[in-house]
């Protein structure tokens, strides 16, 4: 493993997009940096630039709105960076499949504009802090 | 030649750029741990800054469209080399007291600038909304604090009896008198704005401006931001110790004391981090010129009037 590789798992600092979701994920996002699980002790780190960033954290269906929006996000995070989509919806537009509003899921609009992005899923509804942390930790082993 | 070599080794190594940076990234990791441990967390793990600055300097590069390019890269080189300057100057000083020359003090005044002034260029530079914000912010918080900073330095100067070399002030130690005790807390706080720490984290406000700022800002170029404000947590209390709190002397006890001192001075700055919310700009303003700037124009007049009549202690 080279020595880049081993301080991108060091250190995968994140960036929260949200594009239309209920805010259930987005608390237990917030959850993550409570004291009780406490990422900071991994390396991960809440940044608020997306140039900031390693990681996407993706949540809700991606609507008609927020697809654009997304898309640049994703352009302007420094590569190379993985992106999750956390919760049912970001993996697969849940129960608002179909939805009139509903272009996503996530991994159908990044991949419109990057083929080869690397995305991670995070099913649940929301999905426990836990499962977050087992879906970083999943993705970054596998580097 | 062998003159040469010595002004490289002092750059290059010690004090410079090794013995800074790798000082600063174990000081940023003191910060971020003791914030944990305040917070009831863990805390990031030893080496986590300097896995942070390895991570940046493989990551992409990216320069927003329309930016003014090359003021958008040369600013952290700006910055860097300052703070770099800055922390050999003081070094030398502290270390090798023989060899300083007259009015470095002012040098060391304009030095300690430079860095924030490269962060206004280099944020302004990146014509992004919110690091608009974030470089107005920043440049109203440089206004702010220079004004008590060369206050301080005045009641400094006036203690030590008009001397102007980092050396002959570093032999005197004000902070043994009313005047200096004041002139220490007030730029105690000016240097804390420096840093950029809570209360006076306005210009990156992660909450408000995303990161204000350092927000265009990315791989190898953030890194020499992390690098620049990890060598600023090292130089800004070293000054400080030189400055206020008598040094370090030439005896490998005295050394070791100015270290303790050093750890005292960041320990107070991890405490006023932890223990205050952000302020406006207004407000850090009206603290920094009101409530500092009078506190220290009685700070120079305590000190004046201790000279003229011999009182030590005033």
């Amino acid at each position: 493993m080279s020595l880049s590789t081993k301080a991108v798992k060091k250190s995968p600092w994140v960036f929260h997009v949200n594009t239309g979701a209920c805010n259930n994920c987005d608390i237990e996002i917030v959850d993550l940096l409570t004291p009780r699980f406490d990422v900071e002790r991994l390396g991960i780190k809440l940044v608020g630039s997306p140039r900031h960033a390693d990681a996407l954290l993706v949540t809700g269906v991606v609507t008609a709105q927020a697809a654009p929006r997304l898309k640049e996000v994703y352009k302007q995070t420094a590569k190379p960076c993985v992106v999750f989509a956390i919760g049912a919806c970001a993996c697969g537009t849940g129960i608002f499949h179909k939805g009139y509003h509903v272009v996503g899921p996530v991994d159908k609009i990044i991949k419109e504009i990057d083929p080869d992005a690397i995305i991670a899923y995070v099913p649940g509804c929301p999905p426990k802090p836990e499962a977050i942390i087992s879906g970083v930790v999943k993705a970054i082993s596998i580097l | 030649m062998s003159n040469q070599m010595q002004v490289l080794f002092w750059i290059l190594v010690f004090p410079g750029f090794a013995f800074t940076a790798g000082l600063g990234l174990f000081a940023s990791w003191l910060v971020r741990k003791v914030s944990a441990l305040v917070q009831y967390r863990v805390g990031p793990p030893f080496l986590q800054p300097f896995w942070d600055v390895r991570k940046l300097l493989s990551k992409e590069v990216l320069v927003p469209q329309d930016a003014n390019k090359w003021v958008f890269i040369g600013a952290p080189l700006v910055g860097l080399a300052g703070v770099l300057l800055l922390s050999t100057l003081l070094g030398v000083a502290a270390f090798w007291p023989q060899t300083t020359f007259v009015g470095d003090v002012i040098v060391a005044i304009y030095l300690m600038v430079l860095p924030s002034l490269a962060l206004i260029l280099g944020s302004s530079a990146s014509a992004s909304p919110h690091a608009a914000v974030g470089t107005a912010r920043e440049m109203k918080l440089v206004l702010g604090y220079e004004l008590p900073l060369v206050l301080a330095f005045i009641v400094v100067i006036i203690k030590s009896g008009g001397a102007l070399g980092l050396a002959a002030i570093a032999e005197a130690t004000p902070v043994a008198s009313i005047s200096g005790v004041i002139a220490f807390l007030a730029s105690l706080l000016c240097i804390h704005a420096k840093i950029g720490y809570v209360p006076f984290d306005m210009a990156e406000a992660e909450t408000e401006l995303g990161s204000g700022v350092l927000m265009e800002y990315s791989g190898g170029l953030l890194a020499l931001w992390n690098l620049t404000s990890a060598m600023m947590l090292v130089t800004l209390p070293m000054f400080l110790v030189v400055v206020f709190l008598g040094g370090f002397e030439a005896t490998p006890v005295g050394i070791i004391i100015g270290w303790l001192k050093y750890v005292g001075v960041l320990v107070l700055i991890i405490l006023i981090k932890n223990t205050n919310p952000r302020v406006r700009i207004d407000q850090a303003m009206r603290f920094f010129w009101v409530w500092c700037g009078l506190a220290l124009i009685a700070a120079i007049s305590l000190a004046t009037v201790g000279n003229i009549y011999g009182i030590g202690w005033l």
